[in-house]
């Protein structure tokens, strides 16, 4: 039944084929991240050095609008540590007077955002605006791939391209001309781990934070789907068995 | 006939219940004795699978609506909500969003199951028919609840498919207002497809009912295509049917949590996950890959309304495929020509998918189009003409006959060989 077969196929290509919607424009290198695979989880000690870079770096411009400061407890921070963290800043509120005021932040508190609107970002940056950063892993094709080779994508423009104002020359950037300067260099931060902050190291610890809060629900979800997928195959299993002394009074 | 119904269940209380009512009895002959062909193959298992995945999708649904914000500034971040700090929210929206693509998987599947092996032929055409008024509904309500997060996709993809209608002679400019409830894709758009998502997947519960009721009338066909003879050729739906539809869900269980737990965002589109800018474009608007082989069909022409015509026909074309194949074999085990046809015909749909993701540059323009024109070639010139040309292989007997262990032995000459009779 070899046409059977061939139409059953297909017809499971037509779901899947057709899928990962484009080829990328510019080959991504392909990076190994603990949280890939079925397995993966996130590397937390990279995933604090990340935070610590998303800190001290990418917050003066960017975003990170639906994060909780509680939610750093996902990357292994402390309650004391994250309470600490969220005091470090200033959000307003109503005082009891009925005039506007600050308060210090809490823990349940968003991140606060570099800007208070997006026309206030356009007019710091030159009228570019940073994205938001809370799900910018998911929300680019090649997701954490993709961001650090951005990244680590700046070079010099080669000869004849003409740069626009302000505009800086990136490998993996669609079309190459970004309005973001390269945000990251050896030394950027002085990691308080000790870890040597290369280009490379600083790049990849604030591409596992950020994969970190657009899915703080990844570890769980595996470890989850690990055990579902074993009590299926479980299940499978014996009902295959069953299926079988079911239908073994009958020739077909 | 006034009177209660006679009932032969033993619990009392049921047996109250079931003379004034006779749910029970009814659901004892359709699912439990119902006598089902017993040469089924896997490809049978499909249509209880999209029973079952429709139920996931309403129930799911119902949780997600709970917390989902329908408006153009709440939108976004209350899905965001969902995915961080509703419990299990993340579980609610990755089976809910896959399992839309599961549903189409299924479905298709289940509608190839049918071409090929004739399902669609007297007397089961209304049958088919209702299962096509399915699956429109079924693209009506996953297209409206790909709107409802309010990403860039969503907003883009609305856009560009709620225009189509403006090629509409006369009245086109009309239909997109009241479609957008304004001038723009807007608020209004978004409350009003809301509502309508939430809607019309109970619609296809009304219509599933009469697909069922009219399976129940014809019964099923079966892979040989011949009609049940005998109740030699038959099984009681329970436990044969039932033990082996629960197996094959297991199997579909199997493949749905492996998307949902490991590669929840495979089959969706990164752009997504950017909210909503009616000032920024995006590079590529691709819509969900379940109906990427029709956006094909619509980019095929260069004119606008040439295109939405052609799309819409390729659904419509189905309504009417039991009167374009002309041939009186329902199984293509039996028609050497048409098997091959089918095969071409699955490729076809696949090479249409491929073109529909991929912008309209180069080489892929003519595919499109090339593939396009198969399709239509397929529907309206190969399956009536096929159909009359080719010579079938003899028919069973029987569906017991083959198989049956004394049934070896020469037929009676002149009996097996005999196509079945056209009508
Ligand atoms: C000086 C301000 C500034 C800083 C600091 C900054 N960015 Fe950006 N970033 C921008 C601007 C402006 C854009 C928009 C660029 C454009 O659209 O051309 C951007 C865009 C991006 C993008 C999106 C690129 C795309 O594909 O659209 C990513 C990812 C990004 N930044 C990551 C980072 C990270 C990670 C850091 C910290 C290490 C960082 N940025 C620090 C200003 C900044
Ligand atoms: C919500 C979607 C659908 C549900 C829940 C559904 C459900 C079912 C069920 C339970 C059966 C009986 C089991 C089987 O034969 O597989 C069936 C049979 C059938 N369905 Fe569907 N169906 C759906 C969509 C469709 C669509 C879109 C079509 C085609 C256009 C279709 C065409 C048929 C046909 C022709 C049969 C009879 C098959 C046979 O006995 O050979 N169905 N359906």
């Amino acid at each position: 039944m070899s046409v059977h077969r061939l139409a059953a196929v297909a017809a499971l290509l037509t779901g899947f084929a057709a899928a990962p919607a484009f080829a990328q424009e510019i080959e991504l290198p392909k990076q190994n991240w603990s949280f890939d695979g079925p397995f993966g989880t996130f590397d937390k000690a990279a995933a604090q050095r990340g935070f610590q870079i998303y800190k001290d770096v990418c917050s003066n411009c960017h975003s990170m609008k639906q994060v909780y400061y509680r939610n750093l407890s996902g990357i292994g921070l402390s309650d004391a540590q994250i309470k600490a963290i969220a005091a470090t800043v200033d959000v307003p509120t109503i005082g009891d007077d009925g005039q506007p005021t600050e308060r210090k932040g809490l823990p349940a508190d968003h991140f606060k955002s570099p800007y208070p609107n997006e026309r206030a970002a356009r007019a710091a940056q030159n009228g570019a605006l940073p994205p938001d950063q809370s799900v910018i892993e998911k929300a680019r094709e090649g997701g954490a791939d993709y961001i650090f080779a951005l990244l680590t994508g700046y070079t010099d423009p080669p000869a004849g391209v003409k740069m626009g104002d302000g505009m800086n020359y990136n490998k993996y950037f669609p079309g190459h001309q970004i309005a973001m300067a390269a945000p990251l260099s050896d030394g950027r931060v002085d990691y308080i781990d000790g870890t040597k902050p290369t280009l490379e190291q600083e790049a990849r610890d604030v591409t596992t934070f950020l994969a970190y809060v657009a899915n703080p629900e990844m570890e769980e979800r595996k470890r989850t789907g690990i055990r579902v997928v074993l009590f299926l195959a479980m299940l499978s299993g014996l009902t295959y068995v069953v299926k079988r002394q079911v239908w073994s009074d009958v020739d077909h | 006939m006034v009177g209660l119904h006679t009932s032969d269940i033993k619990n009392p209380v049921i047996n109250w219940i079931d003379t004034r009512l006779p749910i029970f009895t009814m659901m004892q002959k359709e699912y439990g004795v119902f006598p089902t062909p017993k040469n089924f193959n896997y490809f049978w298992n499909f249509g209880a699978l999209a029973m079952v995945n429709l139920m996931i999708m309403i129930v799911t649904g119902i949780f997600l609506a709970m917390n989902y914000n329908a408006s153009t500034a709440g939108a976004f971040d209350s899905v965001e909500r969902i995915m961080r700090d509703v419990n299990y929210g993340w579980l609610l929206r990755y089976v809910h969003a896959n399992g839309a693509s599961m549903f189409f998987i299924v479905v298709y599947i289940h509608m190839f199951r049918s071409l090929y092996y004739g399902s669609y032929k007297k007397p089961r055409e209304l049958l088919w028919m209702i299962g096509v008024a399915i699956l429109l509904l079924m693209m009506a309500t996953a297209f409206m609840g790909y709107v409802l997060p309010w990403g860039q996709m969503s907003y883009w993809g609305a856009t560009v498919i709620t225009n189509l209608f403006s090629a509409i002679p006369l009245v086109g400019d009309s239909i997109v207002t009241l479609l957008w409830g304004g001038f723009s894709v807007d608020n209004p758009t978004l409350n009003r497809f809301f509502s309508l998502h939430y809607l019309l997947p109970f619609v296809i519960i009304g219509v599933v009912f009469l697909h069922i009721v009219a399976l129940h009338v014809t019964g099923s066909n079966n892979p040989l295509g011949i009609d049940v003879k005998s109740s030699q050729d038959t099984l009681p739906f329970h436990p044969y049917y039932t033990v082996k539809d629960l197996f094959g869900m297991c199997i579909y269980l199997l493949v749905f949590a492996s998307l949902v737990f490991f590669a929840p965002n495979y089959l969706g589109h990164a752009d997504n996950y950017i909210p909503a800018n009616p000032l920024v474009t995006p590079t590529h608007i691709v819509p969900e890959w379940y109906f990427l082989p029709f956006y094909a069909i619509l980019r095929s022409v260069p004119s606008k309304l040439g295109g939405v015509i052609l799309m819409f026909s390729s659904i419509a074309i189905l309504f009417v495929l039991p009167w374009l194949d002309t041939s009186p074999v329902r199984s293509a085990r039996f028609r050497p020509i048409y098997r091959w046809m089918m095969v071409a015909f699955v490729v076809d749909c696949v090479l249409l998918g491929e073109v529909g993701g991929r912008p309209p540059e180069g080489i892929w323009v003519v595919v499109g189009q090339l593939s396009t024109l198969y399709y239509f070639l397929h529907f309206l010139v190969l399956v009536p003409v096929v159909g009359k040309m080719e010579h079938p292989l003899p028919l069973p007997e029987s569906i017991s006959r083959p198989v049956l262990p004394s049934g070896g032995g020469p037929l009676p000459a002149g009996y097996a060989a005999k196509p079945m009779e056209k009508v």
